[in-house]
């Protein structure tokens, strides 16, 4: 497996899953893990840049995939645009629920770039995404925020995104 | 005014009595430069990162996992209890029941010492009872949290159950008892209230109903423990360091200084993350075990273990005159509560103090069941009893034919309404009178059902918000001083995400005349000074005014090394103040010495300043609370019944604002959490086994994204002159007057009345 | 967790054959077994992990499609004749979970999912028929909320959870398996059973028999379809009541209709009584709302969820009469 750009072998048991693996056996614990029921999204991680539940996903099933988590989503240049827009939107307070929140929007844009649409998408067959405020909070609604980050949140990921799905602002 | 070259006053020392007439130079906007600024959050970029740790993000050699094993029956016994397997299970170090755990003390209530901060003050496997369902019987240590988790399951049981209450009617038919509201009353009264109702021209009379609620922070509650001899060592996530540690110590019966607790960061805390079982059961487990232990709770355990806010069932009857005076407000009513934490959800404080009338009856008693110890969540009773008296109103102005934002201004009082405590920077009517302007009120058609776009029907409503001041005595700040102008901060304080650090660092620069890249505040470690929970939104005070006693005994010391050749020669502390980084007469800001300066002619390195902030009697002698007036607009569907918050505004009344972009996500935050508690929140009980039925974040239903509106906000920011930097809490308040804005909004698009909440799809079909 | 074994299927043939072994089970995207074995509510000694299996969507000469069972839920909503042609099936999988469930879950797991009844995850503390046979159910008299109204028993009374399901199930999709004994089609309608006095058997596959694909007819043509959920929070979270249709509406008759509903049974539930009222009828709000009402003529309430009654009929009725606009 292959865990920010870099090889990684770890036996493990195969009870594992992969949110333990990150965070116990290779001590990368800004994935978060916040329900390890699938109904948070805290945990979440880009799987060959698919955004997935870590906690759901066993370990073993991973084997030979490429995982990006929030360690991983800075560029050689500093921060990701958008966690410098979480930073200028104040999109989150405690910070727990911000690893997921990341991951998972730069796994939407992607999506959004392809062209899946959503449940609040009026024309299933539009081939283009336009992200608008309705559109990434019904995207990003997987990933739950208790301390009510959610208006910094959007505002973040618009702005990241407002160029178009899948470009940096 | 005496004015610097910038045109800046010296910030002298604050005041001895905050309840005295002189209000603190920081209320002042010509003293401040950074309060009032929209700071970014200091530790923004480690959060974005992933880099900050929290509590089960500690690894140390040798340690082991934790799991519990829990009770399945309400109360009884427990007759059997065969460990055998899970001892046998690969991995596993200790199993640990009531038959082995070593003998401790019962928990420390919270209220029965300043300093006690346990929410069940039940012994902790100690004995075979069982209390409640829920409750843990056995902990499991093991090499791996796979295994600990594992053989907690092999564990297997026998109870002698006994008789329960576990249901809410039977509670109350039980009989409720008076109780206290943080040892304070749990009854007010003022003339015949019951008397005035039955005389009064136009009247309401309503009951009023609150499901559980869990806190539902995203971390959950986590420990890493470590004993080194008798010296406990806890990475916790809490909002209570000092609380907890001194109660850890009466546990275990060691000295105070001996328990370390270290809680810099929280996953959210909104008054679940406190001292609870899992800390003593890992922290006992451990001494057993001899190795650190980390104990990392289920999202299960968390509903099954930690308290939640507690159910409620209330009556408000207003009556009012013809014109909309209000001549009796009756708010009474109970809500749940376990034996072992008995404690009351204080409905009624809103009632105490947002209207004029001319009698009043409110009180809160307790029902008690069989279940886990109910413990506070943001802003209690205020959360829950607004809705009661905000829906209330809301009905009478229907019944009076008069808008609902009128009849509150009709009854604005002039004095605490009970008691005539005179009152302190109470600006709610501005507040109304801008927001409803912002959010075009006048827009709202007052029939209700009128507005409709396709299936939806389109409604506003409103409703006030109202938290009050909080000070605990207590709070202490150590100011360290170093020669090169830096200034280090360390209170015994919490940041769980409200932004305390930042908007403290900006405090702390404005009042020592520095730059808040000079400050360092230190926090969220129990060896640093004083006694400050994040709780009752009193951080921001709390923490100032341990500050400013800090800075004043700063002073002070600054004066005593300053000799006869300095230009600040021969001034009183009281004389001088802060200034650009040293110290300048008030009178007159040109005679400054810098720190650096005063502390390198002294030949000192570093001058350090602690001081123990005064005692709140500002609490006692005002009437001080922060109020809002929240808007909302709803639509729902005439199909289905489901509602959508479309638009919501806070105009906030909460003194002065330290910093607008952290305040505004506290503000949020408690309105999403508002909106929760009117559309989609319920901890449901078994009746029949007092068993959480939906302890995961798929059935417990927080808002997601999409059901939270942009929220506009806007704020009176009039300084509080009793209120350290004139700043009341803003943390809890949002949560407040909420849930009614929205009911009153839906029953102004349908013209249903939802008495019960939350208000899911199946209440207006 | 108990301990177990992984094994890794390379095809169909593979997979059936670790299949059988004792106390297997298949794992696809893990989303909903992970979790029940997180719980204990299931313990396989080992997992035969069949995401290797073929994931193609595959258009059929008939003008039909032909899905592997190890597609991935978003894979097949954002798939260009999916969303073209099934609207309803892109709407319904795009209703379910959340983007990040989606990308992980596989179309045979959803369809295989378990039921989120809570007292049949609470292992340790609450009794049910379908984890525990003859156990009793905990439901039955207890928080009932989400419960099933239709095709309920006394011996349970949980619901299917899935939205994809609901829409496989109005679009006359049928299931091809693979067993021991070889292969063979069931319709998605009758691959769910009923609980009866046996809740325990959720589906009518034989052990170890393993899903390969879901295919879909084509709609009748010029019909229209849609789903729509109502759930208790705007999204991520599971239906209270959910409906699918397909609709062809000629000359203001009703000339084709099938009708699914979710969130009200313990299979997805195919409204054929509703269907045989609506065919040949005038395509108006009455007659949508009279065809509901026969379909729920046999709706047993329990003490919780008798509103379901109500919001299925309104929920049908609103559905139907967005299709016959427009189909129109
Ligand atoms: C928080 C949360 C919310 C959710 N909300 C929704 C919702 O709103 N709507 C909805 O529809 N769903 C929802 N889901 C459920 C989700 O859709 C399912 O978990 C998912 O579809 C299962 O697919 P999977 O591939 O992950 O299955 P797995 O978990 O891998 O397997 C599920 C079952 O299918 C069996 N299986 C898998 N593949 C095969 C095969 N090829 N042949 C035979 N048996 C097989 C497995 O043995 C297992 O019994 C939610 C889940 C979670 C955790
Ligand atoms: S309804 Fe079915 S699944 Fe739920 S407890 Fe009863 S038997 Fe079990
Ligand atoms: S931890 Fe994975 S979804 Fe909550
Ligand atoms: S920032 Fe705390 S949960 Fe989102």
């Amino acid at each position: 497996m292959r865990v920010n750009g870099a090889e990684v072998e770890a036996a493990v048991d195969p009870r594992t899953s992969l949110l333990d693996l990150l965070r116990e056996t290779l001590g990368l614990s800004g994935t978060k893990k916040g329900c390890d029921q699938g109904a948070c999204g805290a945990c979440t991680v880009l799987a060959d840049g698919e955004r997935i539940l870590s906690c759901l996903a066993l370990a073993v099933q991973y084997a030979g995939r490429e995982i990006t988590t929030v360690e991983g989503l800075a560029g050689p240049d500093g921060p990701h645009p958008l966690q410098r827009a979480f930073i200028d939107h104040d999109g989150f307070q405690c910070g727990y629920c911000t690893p997921g929140h990341l991951c998972s929007a730069v796994g939407m844009a992607a999506e959004a770039a392809r062209g899946v649409p959503s449940y609040v998408t009026a024309d299933l067959t539009a081939d283009r995404v336009v992200l608008d405020r309705d559109e990434i909070r019904e995207r990003m609604s997987g990933n739950l925020c208790r301390c009510g980050a959610h208006n910094g949140i959007v505002a973040a990921i618009a702005a990241t995104y407002a160029a178009g799905p899948g470009e940096r602002a | 005014m005496t004015t610097s070259a910038h045109g800046r006053a010296p910030v002298g020392p604050a005041p001895e009595n905050w309840a005295g007439p002189v209000p603190d130079p920081l209320t002042d906007p010509a003293r401040t430069r950074r309060i009032g600024e929209p700071m970014p959050r200091l530790e923004g970029l480690a959060k974005v990162t992933g880099r900050i740790k929290f509590a089960a993000e500690h690894a140390y050699p040798g340690m082991l996992y934790a799991a519990l094993a829990c009770s399945t029956i309400p109360k009884g016994r427990i007759t059997a209890l065969d460990v055998a397997d899970a001892e046998r299970a690969p991995g596993v170090v200790l199993v640990m029941t009531h038959r082995n755990a070593p003998r401790m003390n019962p928990m420390p209530g919270f209220g029965s010492d300043p300093k006690a901060g346990g929410f069940d003050t039940l012994p902790v496997l100690q004995d075979d009872r069982v209390h409640w369902n829920g409750q843990p019987i056995a902990v499991v240590l093991a090499e791996t949290q796979e295994q600990a988790d594992h053989a907690a399951t092999l564990i297997r049981v026998g109870y002698a159950p006994e008789p329960a209450v576990t249901s809410w009617e039977e509670a109350v038919a039980n009989g409720t008892a008076p109780t206290t509201i943080y040892g304070g009353p749990g009854r007010r009264e003022l003339g015949d209230a019951e008397a005035a109702l039955r005389a009064a021209d136009v009247s309401v009379d309503e009951v009023y109903r609150t499901p559980y609620h869990n806190h539902a922070a995203i971390e959950p509650h986590a420990a890493t423990v470590l004993w080194d001899g008798d010296e406990l060592f806890v990475h916790d996530t809490t909002q209570m360091v000092a609380h907890s540690a001194w109660s850890l110590a009466k546990i275990f019966g060691i000295p105070e200084e001996r328990v370390h607790i270290s809680a810099p960061y929280l996953g959210g805390g909104f008054g679940g993350k406190g001292l609870w079982w899992y800390q003593v059961l890992a922290a006992a487990a451990s001494r057993l075990a001899g190795r650190p232990v980390r104990i990392a709770l289920t999202r299960e355990n968390v509903f099954r273990t930690v308290g939640s806010r507690a159910r409620t069932e209330q009556r408000v009857a207003i009556g009012a005159t013809a014109d909309g005076r209000f001549e009796a407000i009756i708010h009474t009513g109970a809500s749940a509560t376990s034996r072992s934490a008995d404690l009351s959800e204080p409905f009624i404080l809103p009632a105490q103090c947002t209207y004029a009338a001319r009698t009043f009856k409110l009180g809160v008693e307790v029902a008690y069941l069989d279940m886990m110890a109910n413990t506070s969540m943001r802003a209690p009773g205020g959360a829950v009893g607004s809705f009661a008296l905000e829906c209330a109103i809301d009905e009478l102005a229907v019944k009076l034919g008069m808008d609902p934002i009128e009849l509150r201004l009709r009854n604005e009082p002039r004095q605490e309404p009970i008691d005539g405590r005179p009152l302190s920077a109470r600006n709610l009517v501005r507040a109304w009178r801008a927001g409803a302007e912002r959010f075009g009120w006048d827009r709202r058609n007052p029939t209700p059902g009128a507005v409709r776009d396709g299936e939806w029907l389109i409604g506003m409503g409103c409703a006030a918000a109202t938290h009050p001041y909080v000070r605990s005595p207590g709070a202490a700040a150590r100011i360290t001083l170093h020669r090169d102008g830096r200034a280090e901060v360390e209170v015994a304080a919490h940041d769980m995400g409200m932004g305390t650090a930042t908007a403290q660092t900006q405090v702390i620069a404005d009042r020592l005349g520095l730059e808040p890249h000079q400050v360092t505040f230190r926090f969220g470690d129990s060896r640093l000074p004083g006694l400050v929970m994040a709780g009752g939104s009193q951080q921001t005070a709390a923490i100032g005014a341990a500050v400013a006693a800090a800075h004043r005994e700063l002073l002070a010391q600054l004066l005593k090394l300053v000799g006869d050749g300095s230009p600040l020669g021969g001034l009183e502390p009281d004389q001088v103040g802060s200034l650009d980084g040293g110290v300048a007469a008030l009178d007159d800001p040109s005679r400054h010495e810098s720190y650096a300066d005063i502390l390198d002619r002294a030949g000192r390195d570093r001058l350090v300043a602690e001081a123990v902030a005064q005692p709140p009697e500002e609490l006692t002698a005002r009437s001080m609370h922060s109020f809002g007036a929240m808007f909302c607009e709803v639509r729902v569907s005439s199909v289905t019944g489901e509602v959508r918050v479309t638009r919501f505004l806070g105009s906030m009344d909460c003194g002065r604002i330290v910093n607008p972009r952290t305040a505004a996500s506290q503000f949020r935050g408690g309105i999403i959490m508002g909106i929760g508690l009117a559309l989609t929140e319920e901890l449901v009980l078994d009746d029949r086994t007092g068993r959480v039925v939906n302890a995961s974040l798929a059935d417990y239903h927080i808002p997601v994204h999409l059901d939270v509106p942009e929220i506009d906000l806007i704020w009176t920011d009039i300084p509080d002159p009793h209120a350290p930097m004139g700043a009341r809490g803003i943390g809890e308040i949002g949560i407040t007057g909420t849930g009614a804005a929205i009911a009153n909004a839906v029953y102004n698009a349908t013209g249903r009345r939802v008495r019960d909440l939350p208000i899911t799809p199946d209440k207006l079909l | 967790m108990n301990p177990f074994g992984y094994a890794r299927a390379a095809d169909a043939a593979d997979a059936v054959r670790l299949g059988s072994a004792p106390r297997a089970a298949y794992l696809g995207g893990g989303t909903n077994l992970v979790d029940l074995m997180r719980r204990n509510v299931v313990a396989p000694a080992t997992l035969v992990d069949v995401t290797g299996l073929s994931s193609a969507i595959e258009e059929r000469p008939d003008g039909g499609l032909l899905i592997g069972a190890a597609a991935r839920n978003t894979a097949v909503a954002e798939h260009r004749a999916v969303r073209a042609r099934y609207p309803l099936l892109a709407r319904a999988i795009l209703a379910g979970g959340s983007a990040q469930i989606r990308n992980m879950a596989t179309v045979a797991g959803n369809i295989l999912q378990r039921t989120r009844c809570p007292y049949f995850y609470d292992v340790a503390g609450s009794r049910c028929n379908r984890r525990h046979p003859g156990q009793g159910c905990d439901a039955i008299d207890g928080h009932n909320r989400d419960h099933a109204i239709l095709g309920g028993s006394p011996a349970c009374v949980a619901t299917h959870p899935s939205d994809m399901c609901v829409a496989l199930a109005a679009a006359d999709a049928v299931v091809h398996l693979r067993g021991a004994r070889g292969a063979r089609v069931l319709p998605l309608t009758e691959l769910h059973r009923l609980p009866g006095d046996h809740p325990e058997i959720e589906t009518e596959l034989e052990a170890g028999e393993l899903i390969t694909a879901v295919e879909l007819p084509p709609l009748p043509p010029g019909a229209a379809s849609g789903y729509r959920k109502v759930r208790d929070r705007a999204g991520y979270a599971f239906a209270l009541v959910s409906v699918a249709a397909v609709l062809r509406v000629e000359r203001g008759v009703i000339t084709a209709v099938r009708l699914a509903l979710g969130g009200v049974a313990p299979k997805p539930w195919r409204a054929r009584t509703a269907e045989q009222a609506l065919l040949g009828a005038p395509a108006d709000p009455a007659t949508f709302r009279a065809a509901a009402r026969t379909e729920l003529a046999a709706a047993v309430p329990l003490r919780h969820n008798a509103f379901k009654i109500e919001l299925a009929e309104r929920t049908v009725t609103a559905v139907l009469a967005d299709l016959a606009g427009e189909a129109r």
